[in-house]
């Protein structure tokens, strides 16, 4: 049974007044490795119905894997049963008017292990390049295929296949004292360059052979693409519209409202999202399996155009269902699987700005990301493989790991340079999000809290 | 004690296993293992006493590992057919065909007793998926309304986990285990206009059924009648100052504490660096084991996963090994690790301690985190015994924020409530408190561990580790235990207001 045909089959058994109906058909394969070595690896496939019935205002979802055509209908008697059963929804609306897509009907192309034909040797040839060299390979790739049907009872009949690809590439020395890491998103696995990525990693381990410890303190520092990605994706995540009217998230306006319209940054950037922005394409209509804080079951298929969140330096938009937006009065602005930030004064690369740097801290990345206060999006995390102090436009040697405590928000108002914006792997958040395009940004002041032990 | 779930057994389990064993034997392999496995979750959102959304999920599949030539092998399919199920062994194969010219490490695997055709299921009463969904939004609803009108808003969320596995492998051991997990959270909101502030139940998530949730294990009604004006106390208490202070940790908290600063320092395969690249390493490293002073000498940790309505409970472990408890640091010295078959043999431990875990038919199994917990003191102090020690500090309860470093040496730690104390006694609640330290320094300044009677087995549904992305379930059992001189962040001056 195709996909397609579990689609209508489950539309068309009867029961429920409306229906949507979701079938994700996901296939993976990955390659992880440790100290120049294979450690694990595999591939898998996956096939998840999703029946969401709605019986007048009231919705039950049911979500099965692997279902077959003899058990399709319990599936689908279960989710109208607990539709039967359910309160009325609050976010109920009518449905999202039909679209039938013209290629709906082409058939689910799986990946596997065969994407890293090419791949696999040359990580091969790293990995002997790096033991000849003295240095330890070890990350993690893996490629993705999802492809999501959607089907509506109202005749929506929408699909979209989505490749995703990650490398994560990290060197090490011998006695794990030093550490450099890069990575790169990617569709298929043709673009990766691994021994270009392995040449820098090796620059970056020498840049680190020259140990200064510094104390913690407010440091000029410059964060590149990866780690701005890492602190913009959990503003992102913290846009909801629903929790900032309710009064809970940075984007609350005291005394009620939120804060849609107000400056956050002197800096005019813009952050948005864009399915169909050229690298970082994502599914252009949304899907949701169960009704939330920021997403509506009834809201399935609506298109998702280009939205600005914030747009020259100003709070434009927040994440919203329809039944949100009527709350708040604002726009239906969903949410989006990419996010783009850009200044339109924006220039120049990382190394122009260590170049332009007279002394001050170059991050290679964030990690274990955490919120301390949602009134402010105080977040709290550590720098990682490779804190550089740059003097005079050099990078003169590697400086110890801090613990910063550091709000996204509150740096957007302090950002005194933004370079051209690039596409970039987050590095803490990419199991979850891996399309996003960042420039590198310099903050005269960022908060390192305490010093890290940690290589 | 419960049955496994008859129509899990009916699934043709064996023929699906001899069909990729069988597969895997004749294309060489020297080592195969066959796991089915279904998982069954359910969620469940209140926001203001009234349904914000559920699903009702599972996620069936088997998988194949094998030993090829020593690479390792995996894959996972989802028609559980014979005809599928050799198939997908031969992509085992073929993956590890694939690898072994990157792989530099024969695989071997600890040597384990056979046991054929065993059962386990966790101790639970009340299954939750045999109880409609109406009546678990109208339990929710009804506490929620209980709060209503002394806060201003309330969410509500119940998440229940049936995890089912079948496994089998080619020296002949079969097991096959149910268990049952669930974890119902409240949290209350409030403003007064210019603050607002929230705080969450304490109430752990549990190995247990759905009687945790009717009176069994937690008194749900006494937590949240005290919920409304602990949160109102909250909302008006002054902002700490920053500086050193004495802490009381409250076992609501300290689990958190454990799990990230002992649990994850002390897997066997972080600290031989076979996650340094996501997760991170230990500053633990193996040739500390027996020499290094993780902590006072009042510390003693054990990993176990045998504790009753733990998490991380099992029968057998997903290599086919049986649960155990063990040492991790005895008299604050560090006494053992966490392991699985490959790492045990590699390491001269001689048999794995049962700590490897998949989280889904899609994936291998990984070392994961046994219930580590920190044991009481036989005969030792209660709560408000250890707030008596204490002339300048803070009592903290409830986990919030968490985050420490890829070695595991500085955290900081934030939580629901903290408690002023002062000469002894508490003095009220303070706001904006977090707090930050080195493992061994926090765990070095422990001058206090209470007895059994303040003894509560915390956890989580969510810890994550491993690439492709797994997440385990884990419980970490602790007394109340009082730290000295333990820094203090004001964590509103830290976002440099």
């Amino acid at each position: 049974m195709t996909p397609q045909e579990t689609v209508e089959r489950a539309l068309a058994l009867p029961g429920a007044d409306d229906r949507v109906v979701i079938v994700d058909e996901g296939s993976s394969a990955n390659l992880r490795f440790a100290g120049n070595t294979l450690t694990t690896n595999g591939v898998a496939r996956s096939s998840q119905l999703t029946v969401i019935s709605i019986a007048g205002a009231g919705v039950g979802v049911v979500s099965r894997a692997a279902v077959r055509p003899d058990q399709l209908a319990d599936v689908v008697a279960a989710a109208d049963a607990a539709a039967r059963d359910a309160q009325p929804s609050e976010d109920a609306r009518p449905l999202v008017d039909g679209f039938a897509q013209a290629d709906w009907s082409a058939p689910a192309e799986p990946t596997s292990i065969e994407v890293f034909a090419a791949f696999a040797p040359a990580l091969g040839e790293a990995f002997a390049t790096a033991e000849s060299s003295g240095r330890r390979l070890y990350g993690f790739a893996e490629h993705l295929v999802n492809s999501v049907f959607v089907g509506t009872s109202g005749g929506l009949r929408r699909r979209y296949d989505q490749p995703t690809g990650r490398l994560e590439l990290n060197a090490k020395s011998p006695d794990m004292s030093r550490s450099a890491w890069a990575g790169v998103a990617t569709k298929d696995f043709t673009d990766v360059d691994v021994a270009a990525l392995d040449d820098t990693l090796a620059k970056r381990l020498d840049w680190a052979k020259r140990r200064i410890d510094l104390p913690a303190g407010r440091y000029e520092t410059i964060l590149p693409p990866t780690a701005v990605s890492d602190l913009m994706i959990y503003l992102y995540w913290s846009a909801g519209a629903r929790d900032a009217a309710d009064g809970r998230t940075v984007f609350a306006k005291p005394g009620g409202g939120t804060r849609v319209g107000e400056q956050l940054s002197g800096t005019p950037i813009r952050l948005f999202s864009d399915p169909r922005h050229p690298g970082v394409e994502c599914v252009d209509f949304a899907v949701a399996h169960a009704s939330g804080r920021e997403q509506s079951v009834f809201d399935n298929g609506l298109p998702l155009d280009q939205t600005n969140w914030i747009s020259g330096g100003t709070l434009a938009n927040l994440i919203q269902t329809r039944h949100s937006a009527e709350l708040t009065g604002l726009a239906t602005t969903p949410q989006i699987d990419n996010l783009i930030m850009e200044s339109p004064t924006g220039a120049g690369t990382l190394e122009d700005m260590i170049a332009a740097t007279e002394r001050g801290l170059l991050l290679t990345c964030l990690w274990y990301i955490r919120e301390v206060d949602p009134q402010s999006l105080l977040l709290t995390g550590l720098t990682r493989d490779g804190v550089y102090l740059v003097e005079n436009g050099e990078v003169v040697g590697e400086v110890n790991n801090f613990r910063f405590n550091e709000s996204p928000v509150d740096l957007l108002g302090r950002l005194t340079q933004v370079g051209a914006s690039e596409q970039t792997l987050p590095r803490e958040w990419n199991d979850y999000f891996t399309r996003a395009v960042m420039p590198p940004v310099r903050v005269p002041d960022f908060n390192m809290s305490t010093v890290s032990q940690a290589n | 004690m419960r049955q496994i779930d008859p129509d899990f057994l009916a699934l043709p389990l064996r023929r699906l296993a001899d069909a990729a064993l069988a597969r895997a034997r004749e294309l060489g392999a020297e080592y195969a293992a066959f796991r089915v496995e279904r998982v069954r979750a359910e969620t469940l959102r209140l926001f203001d006493a009234k349904l914000e959304g559920s699903i009702d999920a599972d996620d069936l599949g088997f998988a194949v590992r094998v030993v090829k030539n020593g690479t390792w092998g995996f894959a996972a399919g989802i028609a559980l057919t014979p005809e599928a199920a050799a198939a997908v062994a031969e992509q085992a194969v073929q993956v590890a065909e694939v690898s072994a010219p990157i792989n530099r490490e024969p695989v071997e695997l600890a040597p384990e007793p056979v046991y054929s055709d065993v059962t386990w299921v966790s101790a639970y009463a009340v299954d939750p998926f045999d109880v409609p969904l109406r009546d678990k939004v109208a339990l929710l609803g009804e506490w929620s309304g209980g709060l209503l009108g002394q806060v201003d808003h309330v969410s509500a969320s119940l998440m229940q986990v049936k995890e089912q596995k079948f496994y089998a492998d080619s020296v002949g051991t079969v097991t096959t285990q149910q268990r049952v997990r669930v974890h119902p959270q409240l949290t209350a909101m409030k403003s007064d206009g210019e603050r607002f502030d929230d705080m969450r139940t304490l109430a752990p998530p549990a190995g247990r059924g759905y009687e945790y949730l009717t009176g069994t294990g937690w008194d749900f009604p006494a937590e949240l009648t005290a919920l409304p004006a602990l949160l109102a106390e909250k909302l008006a208490a002054p902002s700490v100052q920053s500086g050193r202070y004495d802490l009381v940790v409250d076992p609501s908290n300290l689990w958190l504490t454990i799990h990230e600063s002992i649990g994850h320092a002390t897997e066997l395969d972080r600290a031989l660096g076979y996650e340094a690249a996501y997760a991170g390493t230990s500053f633990a490293t193996f040739d500390q084991l027996g020499e290094l002073t993780y902590g006072s000498k009042i510390m003693n940790v054990t990993g176990d996963r045998t504790a009753e309505h733990g998490l991380a409970t099992v029968g057998w472990d997903d290599e086919g090994v049986r649960a155990q408890s063990f040492d991790i640091v005895t008299d604050g010295t560090l006494t053992g690790y966490q392991l699985d078959r490959r790492m045990a043999l590699l390491t001269g431990f001689g048999r794995s301690n049962g700590c490897a875990f998949a989280d889904s038919p899609g994936h291998p199994p990984i070392q994961r985190m046994a219930n580590v917990s920190l044991r009481p003191a036989e005969a030792g102090p209660s709560t408000d015994e250890l707030i008596a020690g204490v002339e300048n500090g803070i009592y903290v309860l409830g986990d919030k924020s968490w985050s420490i470093d890829m070695q595991r040496y500085n955290f900081q730690f934030t939580g629901q409530r903290f408690f002023k104390i002062v000469n002894g006694a508490l003095a009220g609640q303070l706001r904006d408190v977090a707090y930050q330290a080195t493992t061994t320094d926090f765990w070095r300044s422990m001058d206090a561990v209470g007895g059994p009677q303040t003894y509560v087995l915390g956890g989580a549904f969510n810890c994550g580790k491993g690439q492709p992305g797994q997440v385990a379930p884990v419980s970490h059992g602790c007394p109340s235990a009082r730290f000295r001189n333990v820094r203090i962040l004001n964590t509103v001056q830290e976002g440099g207001k």
